[in-house]
């Protein structure tokens, strides 16, 4: 039985102007319990407003979210979110950042610790668990973020450009934290990326989608978060049939991008 | 104007003079000296400590420089004190002249001229004794005691040997003579460049002032009293203005009705000084202290309700998806997220709104008090004591100054990531 059922989905945002954008068009898609999916695709193409419906942040005007059988219908505990950036609390420190959901939940202080003392060390910040945030780098906040949504045990993750605002070597770190995570506590994760390398290599299943209206345009399943899991990424991204896959995403998102650019030129 | 040059000249000199020093001993080389881009650079230009020392002590300076102050070992010329005299020529109305002196002495500021004798000498001009008041020009009835008046004909042609006719003036030395319209003699000592203690009293006079207040009191109630009281209607109008202010703030940061219902009222009051509504809080709640808290809440309230409003407004987006993603319900989002993300604004309101405040209830002082730092101020200045005015001004800066430091105090230590996410 699937995890996550998308069906129709289709969401419309009306303007103030009266005109109206079609950022989703009839996007039906399953994800099964522990499957890792990353999503490309052009700039405004949806996938941000995909990803606000799946958390329930907004209600889509038609089609549906089924989670565990259950309609999606706002944001809960069991769909943890990870955002780009400026999403911790600078009032608390680390740990007190990754035991807010247990927290939250009225869970004794024991048992948090315990939480936030284990998930700390898995991402490799046990030494930083007094720390305030802000002194934290932008990787080591990411990690924070991870953490924190790991500790509430949601049963999807939902990430939007996690690591969008990292430098390429951090980042390249980062990609392999999620994998290792994700192997060790088999979570369903979906992954908005701007980068094809990073969606190739966090993503057993890869969806492109194309802009306007939002919509699937092509699916694929690939191999290479499985090698990633017990080897260095920079050999995955040296492996067989990477180098093609990522050609043949870069000049299809490329295509893309040119017909919204001549699009908008004819407009003008 | 004199003061501005004196003034001008010191900020130049000081500038060269430091510079020149500097550039001998020029070793420290910090990031900022490593800089070749400075012009236009707002986070190369600090300010320098030299400067405000320096500045501090010229202001000082020139303070002392010019009111004769006893324990600045220079000064700008001062006023005439002591004894001078001059001659007048007096003509009898049938052609033969006289001179006679007139010897005058000139008490320092603020002390009585003591009147004197002197010997009539010959001639039918007499010679006169004249005790001058300080600091302003004052008519000599030179003619009271000679054997020919003004009356029977006789009139002054010169004075010192100079020849002088009605509203001339002969300089002699030590001040002008003029004659008036109807004839007499117009002594005016000289000026010098030095104030009046009555506009500017010496630093060491405001601090002598100060002592005597701070041990002795004014008008009923001790210096501390005074300032005490003063500070306390600054906090219970703050608190108060707080209370209110801060809840409806949240309330229009989350509710449409709330926001559309107070924007237009928040709007409307938040322009309007509150020093504009003195006159209205006397006619409704009196002179005496719950007008001046009323005032006082009224100036923090508006503050108090912004500052609140734009914490919530200000709330990343983000954060608040996150909480909701981690299980938290709107009473726990309220309590930790949205209130201490509004912290920082909520503290920048606060400190805006202390200093609004302290600013208020000195005016509020100045318009009716029986006690408060305003009040003393006020007070002083009808009876011309212009050290205490002095004193009371010096310490109404001084108690502002605390107040920002102490709230920039708290805020370091109370919402350290302010500015930081
Ligand atoms: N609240 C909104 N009101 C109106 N239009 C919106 C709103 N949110 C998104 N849109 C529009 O919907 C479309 C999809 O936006 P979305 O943010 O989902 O794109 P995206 O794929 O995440 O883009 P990016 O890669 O730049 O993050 C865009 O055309 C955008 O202008
Ligand atoms: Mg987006």
């Amino acid at each position: 039985m699937p995890e996550l059922d998308i069906v129709d989905l289709s969401m419309r945002f009306d303007l103030p102007n009266g005109s109206s954008v079609q950022a989703l068009k009839d996007v039906s898609l399953s994800l099964k319990e522990g499957e890792l999916m990353s999503v490309l695709g052009p700039s405004g193409c949806g996938k941000t407003t995909l990803l606000n419906i799946l958390a329930g942040f907004l209600a889509p005007t038609s089609g549906k979210v089924e989670l565990n059988g259950h309609i999606v219908e706002g944001p809960d505990a069991e769909r943890g979110m990870v955002f780009q950036k400026g999403a911790l609390f600078e009032w608390m420190n680390v740990r007190d950042n990754v035991e807010f959901g247990p927290r939250m939940k009225g869970m004794p202080k024991a048992e948090r610790e315990k939480i936030s003392d284990h998930l700390l060390e898995v991402v490799g910040l046990q030494d930083f668990k007094e720390k305030a945030v802000y002194e934290l780098s932008g990787g080591m906040q990411q990690r924070v973020a991870l953490a924190r949504c790991l500790a509430n045990e949601p049963d999807v993750i939902l990430m939007d450009e996690p690591l969008g605002a990292l430098d390429a070597l951090t980042r390249e770190k980062m990609q392999g934290l999620v994998l290792k995570l994700w192997k060790e506590t088999g979570k369903t994760i979906i992954l908005i990326t701007h980068s094809v390398e990073e969606a190739l290599l966090l993503g057993e299943r890869l969806i492109v989608m194309a802009p306007r209206p939002g919509r699937i345009h092509r699916e694929y399943n690939l191999p290479f978060a499985e090698r990633g899991v017990n080897a260095d990424l920079r050999d995955v991204k040296k492996s067989e049939g990477f180098a093609e896959k990522r050609d043949e995403i870069l000049s299809m998102i490329w295509e893309m991008e040119e017909e919204i650019m001549g699009r908008t030129e004819q407009v003008a | 104007m004199i003061v501005l040059l004196f003034y001008l000249g010191l900020f130049g000199g000081a500038f060269f003079i430091v510079y020149a020093m500097r550039r001998g001993l020029q070793s420290r080389q910090d990031f900022t000296s490593l800089k070749t881009v400075t012009f236009g650079d707002e986070s190369a230009v600090r300010a320098d400590r030299a400067a405000s020392i320096i500045s501090v002590v010229v202001i000082f300076l020139i303070w002392g420089a010019f009111t004769g102050s006893k324990i600045m070992p220079i000064h700008v010329p001062g006023p005439f004190v002591g004894e001078t005299q001059f001659t007048y020529t007096l003509e009898h109305p049938d052609g033969s002249t006289d001179d006679a002196t007139v010897f005058v002495r000139v008490p320092a500021f603020g002390e009585e001229a003591e009147s004197f004798e002197v010997e009539p000498g010959t001639g039918f001009a007499k010679d006169v004794a004249f005790a001058a008041p300080a600091g302003r020009s004052s008519t000599i009835l030179f003619d009271k005691n000679d054997e020919v008046t003004r009356s029977d004909g006789a009139k002054i042609i010169a004075i010192n040997g100079t020849a002088i006719g009605p509203d001339d003036t002969v300089d002699t030395g030590d001040g002008s003579v003029s004659l008036t319209g109807k004839g007499a003699i117009s002594f005016t000592p000289k000026q010098g460049l030095q104030m009046n203690p009555i506009w500017l009293p010496a630093p060491e006079t405001v601090v002598a002032r100060f002592f005597e207040i701070a041990s002795e009191g004014y008008q009923n109630f001790s210096l501390w009293q005074h300032l005490g009281w003063s500070l306390l209607r600054v906090i219970a109008g703050f608190v108060a203005g707080a209370i209110v202010g801060i809840p409806l703030g949240y309330a229009m940061g989350l509710s449409g009705w709330f926001r559309g219902w107070f924007d237009p009222i928040v709007e409307f009051m938040r322009p309007v000084p509150p020093l504009a509504l003195i006159p209205l809080v006397i006619i409704w709640f009196g002179i005496w202290e719950t007008g001046k808290i009323v005032l006082l809440f009224l100036a923090a309230l508006w503050i108090m309700t912004i500052a609140a409003r734009a914490g919530v407004s200000g709330v990343n987006i983000s954060k608040i998806h996150a909480a909701y993603s981690l299980g938290a319900s709107k009473w726990q989002i309220m309590r930790h997220v949205i209130v201490p993300n509004s912290l920082p604004e909520i503290f920048t309101g606060a400190r805006v709104a202390m200093g609004v405040c302290w600013g208020t209830v000195v005016a509020a002082e100045l318009v009716a008090a029986q006690k408060g730092a305003g009040m003393m101020i006020i007070a002083a200045s009808k009876f011309q004591l212009t050290d205490i005015v002095i004193m009371g001004i010096v310490l109404i800066g001084i108690i502002g100054y605390g107040i920002d430091i102490l709230m920039r105090k708290a805020e370091n230590i109370l919402v350290p990531w302010k500015g930081r996410s």
